[in-house]
Order: C-alpha cells, then structure tokens, then sequence
C-alpha cells in the first residue's frame, strides 16, 4: 500500500493544482515585487509588472534568476522579509567563487521539512521506522533537511551527521535502523564497509535509503541495494530553493516527483533560454511558490533534465523529473566533447568495476587528456596479465563507444582513491587554462 | 602435486614492491622464487613462499588484491641441458607455458627448482612424472 505525506496535495486533480499553483504565483510576484529590489529592477527592466502575472501561463513573462545573481546579490540582496523572521541560514558547499546563502523563516523551514517527510513517507517510512541521518549537519542542507522531515514523519531518527564510519555502522546494527539518508557515495562505502566486516545483506537491518546531494547512475543504485540488501531511492533539492526535497522518488523508482505546490518547474533551452514543450530534455529551472525568506522566481539550476507528466503507478499526480544528467555545473568538455561524470561511472559499473573512481582532467600539449582511475578489485584480479590488459582494452572501448572519445584507464591498488563521507570528488581538472 | 603461487596486484610506482615485502618481513614470510610481470601502470608479482595461507592472509589485512594460482615446480639438476629436457617433455605433451621463472632449491643443493605456470595443471604433472622428473610438493617448498 502507498503512503502519502500529503496525499490531498500529493494526489491532487490537475485542476486543483493549476488553481493552487496560480494563486500561489501570484502572491509570490507581488511578494517578491515588494520586498526584493534586485529582482523588481529586474522586473522593470523587463517592463513586467505583478499585474502582468495572473496565472502560471504568464510565467514566462518573468525574468531568469542564476548562481550569477545570487553571488552578485551576497549576502542580503535577495532576502524576501525582515531579518527579524528569519531563524536559519543554510549554505552551499561553495567548490567555486563565492558561498551561496539561503535564509528561511520557520514556515520556509516547515514548508522544506514537509517536503522531506513526502520523500521519507514515498520510501515507505512510518512512526515505526528508525531513521539514520549520515548526511552532514551544519551549513550544508542534507542533515537539516532530512532531519526535520524523518521528526515530521515521526521515526526515531538517529542523526550521526557523516564520518566515523564504524559508528555508523555500529548504530545501524544496534539501534535497528530502517532507514538511511545519505550521499550516494557514502551509501557505497559504508556498504563496502560492512561487506568486508563480514555481513550479509540480510543481517543488515536497512529497508530502505534516501540519497542525493550528488549525480549517480541507475547501476550504481542496483549496487547498494544489493551490498545492503534494501529500496535505494533518489532525492533532489538545491539549498537556494531550500534543500533536498525539491523532489523526491516514489515507489515506482522511475524518475521524482517534484512538489509542484511549492517549487514550479519549467524547462529551457539553455542556449536560446526559450521555453521549452514537455518531454523534452533542458535546463530545469524553478519559482518558489510560497517562500518567505529566500524567494526565487525562475531560477536556472544549470540540471539537465526531462519532465513527464506520465501517470505513475503510486498514485501520485506531482510532475515527475528524470534523474539529471549532472549539473551541466558537473559537465566536462574534453576535446569538446560533453562528459558528465555519471557516464562514464555507468560504463564503469557495467563492466565489472567498483563505483570508487576518480576521473583526472589535464592538458598536454594543447590536447585535453581524460584519465580514468579505478580501483583493482579481487574479482578482476588474475595472475594474467594479458587478460587484465585485455579487460582494460574493453572498458577503453566501452568508455569510447559511451562517451565518443578515447580514455586512458589507470588501474589503482585498492583503497587509494579517498572514500567521501559527503559529495564524491569525482573530477580533478588540472587543466590550465 | 601443484604448489600455490600467491599474485600480488602493485601499482607501477617506486616503493611499492619495497612496501610488500615490508609487510611480508614483518610477518617473518620466506620469499622462495618471485617474478614480476608490468606494464607501464601496473604489474604483477607472482611469489613462492614457505607460507601460502599465512602470506594470503597478511596481504589481505594490508589491503593488498592477492590470489592463489596452481603452479608446477619441477626439480632441475644443476647441468648443461637440464632445463631443455624439461622443456621437451612440455612440448611433447603439447603443454603451452604461460609463463615460468626459476627458484634455488636451498642453500646446500645441487638442482634448482623451474616454476611453470600451464592451464593444464594435471597433465603437465602426468607428463612430466612419466619423463622422471621430480615435482615438489607444498612441504617441499616450505621446507627448503
């Protein structure tokens, strides 16, 4: 049987959507009008006034939102309310240029909480489940965001936020936790882990996982659900619209649900920035619908994706977007071909390779080099060195045919390249240019 | 009677090889014959030592990738022509040597040991038994 948070808004008549989301828009326009400068001149500049935005259909009228205009507006520029409503910041990892940050008043807090509960009850957690948090606590949104929602839902939720892995693990086996949120990666390491202690799938108590924060492949889901032995459920969010939760998996595993009564998703042509028809694949781009602290109309999230309004066997009437293909944030383009990492981890996974990878970008000689390092495994390990050479000769030509360029393969000792505890750093570009 | 040969994954880097055999010394492991097959990232190093069991699980502890591979050690007297008799018999059994490497068969004696590595272990030892060589076994090995 499939359990619902929300089940009236999780199931909701297309009309009852459409009425919702267009009052909601509406309110959230003349919200944003009023309190955020930096978007209304952006508004005037574009000659569009709240009056021109009646219904979701006038969405279009608005202008795009990107990082551009978050790091420009740093910190404040962009704060929708009073500071004295607001409770909670949280931050982006900030790999590059400057941090992002986002402000959230309590309601913006219940609203993402609520979203992660969705994503907890669709894994099928209940009151009964135990719930673990191995995603990091602090500016980064997975803990917090998590945490809330496993509260809402009522499991007993254990927040080891990431690292120390043998505790982890302790706390899983002694406390019967149900649940695991995580990031992919780590999902992977902590199964790797708990394999080398010796135990089976069955003796691992799991159910079910909720991991995102990064890209990963359909293969790389079948592996932890075979190491661990449970359900391995995809979830998607961006701290500037709030956090994870943004959408989130159902049962049927096929995609996520976006909850379209908070965050209304368009997608574009990222080059022509035209609105682009359902089903066809683009740049996902957001408004907040009922956000206080950290509004956002139309912003450019940079995720290539697809959105199907399909019906989907969960009962679940919420728009569903395909996994991304990576941030294009994530995008290599080497010898100007378009890599995403998640290809190439694909390729790995299909041919008998551990997910533990790391992929070295450089430039010799004017020409881009793309060096895949993956890690020996005994089931790949003979005593034959023509036979290695000879599997290594496939995934080259496995990465060729994928990726339609030609890779070098490096084979490492076991356990060198660095376990993450939060976001795999998959790609070193040492390219300098 | 097949030995065991332990193989040991290395990266191609300096120090590796030196960093095993750390790992082998502390263990107090006694290394009868090793070669080593490598390619510009990688090799293999392929190992007769007194203890398989104890060598195998040493490597493991220290997150070495290492398998166990049957090999045949042939006893070969220390004289002109000792290795080619040997060979011959291989051949005309129609064995093929995948590969193969040498081992001193102790401190005090007058033959040395061939290690071959064929795909078919048993009729190698067959054919070589009935040209009268002289095979060592496990024991022998650990006893050198």
């Amino acid at each position: 049987m499939e359990r619902y948070y929300q089940e009236e808004l999780e199931c909701a008549s297309r009309e009852t959507m459409v009425a919702l989301q267009n009052e909601k828009l509406v309110k959230q326009v003349k919200h944003v009008w009023d309190n955020v400068p930096y978007y209304r001149k952006l508004m005037e500049e574009k000659g569009v006034t709240p009056d021109d935005i009646q219904s979701i259909d006038d969405l279009y009228k608005l202008p795009m939102i990107s990082k551009y205009d978050l790091r420009e507006a740093y910190p404040y520029g962009l704060l929708g309310c009073d500071l004295k409503k607001c409770v909670r910041i949280q931050s982006t990892s900030g790999t590059t240029g400057k941090r992002v940050v986002a402000f959230y008043t309590q309601d913006d807090v219940d609203l993402w909480e609520e979203c992660c509960a969705r994503a907890i009850t669709a894994a099928g957690g209940t009151n009964e489940d135990v719930c673990q948090v191995s995603y990091g606590y602090g500016l980064f949104t997975g803990g917090p965001g998590l945490n809330g929602g496993s509260h809402k839902v009522g499991c007993l939720t254990i927040p080891t936020s990431s690292g120390n892995t043998d505790r982890q693990i302790m706390f899983i086996q002694d406390l019967q936790a149900t649940i695991l949120c995580c990031t992919p990666s780590y999902a992977a390491y902590l199964g790797e882990r708990m394999k080398e202690m010796g135990l089976s799938p069955d003796e691992i108590p799991l159910k079910a996982g909720i991991f995102g924060a990064e890209a990963w492949s359909e293969e790389m889901r079948r592996d932890i659900e075979n190491t661990l032995g449970i359900k391995a459920f995809d979830i998607y969010g961006l701290t500037e619209l709030s956090g994870p939760g943004v959408s989130f998996e159902c049962s049927e595993q096929s995609g996520m649900h976006i909850n379209e009564d908070h965050f209304l998703p368009e997608i574009i042509d990222p080059d022509t920035l035209e609105v682009l028809p359902e089903g066809s694949e683009g740049e996902l781009v957001f408004t907040s619908l009922d956000k206080e602290a950290f509004p956002l109309l139309r912003y450019r999230t940079r995720d290539i994706c697809v959105l199907s309004r399909e019906k989907c066997s969960c009962g679940r009437t919420l728009i569903k977007m395909k996994k991304p293909k990576g941030r294009s944030d994530d995008m290599l383009i080497i010898r100007g071909v378009n890599v995403f990492p998640s290809q190439i981890e694909t390729v790995l996974l299909n041919y008998g390779y551990a997910a533990n990878y790391q992929i070295i970008v450089d430039r010799k000689n004017n020409t881009d080099t793309l060096d895949v390092q993956v890690e020996m495994t005994p089931e790949m390990f003979t005593d034959n060195l023509g036979e290695i050479e000879k599997r290594q000769k496939d995934l080259i030509d496995g990465l060729k045919s994928m990726l339609g360029l030609k890779a070098k393969v490096t084979l490492v000792a076991p356990k060198t390249i660095t376990r993450s505890e939060g976001k795999a750093v998959r790609v070193i570009d040492k390219r300098k240019i | 009677m097949a030995i065991k040969q332990i193989s040991v994954f290395l990266e191609n880097k300096p120090g590796r090889l030196d960093a095993m055999t750390d790992v082998l010394t502390e263990a107090n492991i006694d290394i009868r014959a090793l070669s080593l097959a490598e390619t510009k990232d990688f090799g293999i190093v392929r190992m007769i030592v007194d203890d398989v069991y104890e060598t195998a699980t040493i490597l493991k502890d220290n997150d070495y990738i290492a398998s166990m591979t049957p090999v045949v050690a042939v006893r070969i007297p220390d004289i002109v022509g000792g290795l080619n008799k040997v060979l011959k018999c291989l051949t005309q059994a129609g064995i093929n040597i995948e590969y193969m490497y040498a081992s001193l068969a102790g401190k005090k004696s007058d033959h040395a040991y061939m290690i071959f590595r064929v795909e078919e272990v048993q009729k190698a030892e067959i054919a070589l038994r009935a040209g009268g060589f002289l095979l060592a076994n496990q024991d022998d090995i650990s006893d050198m």
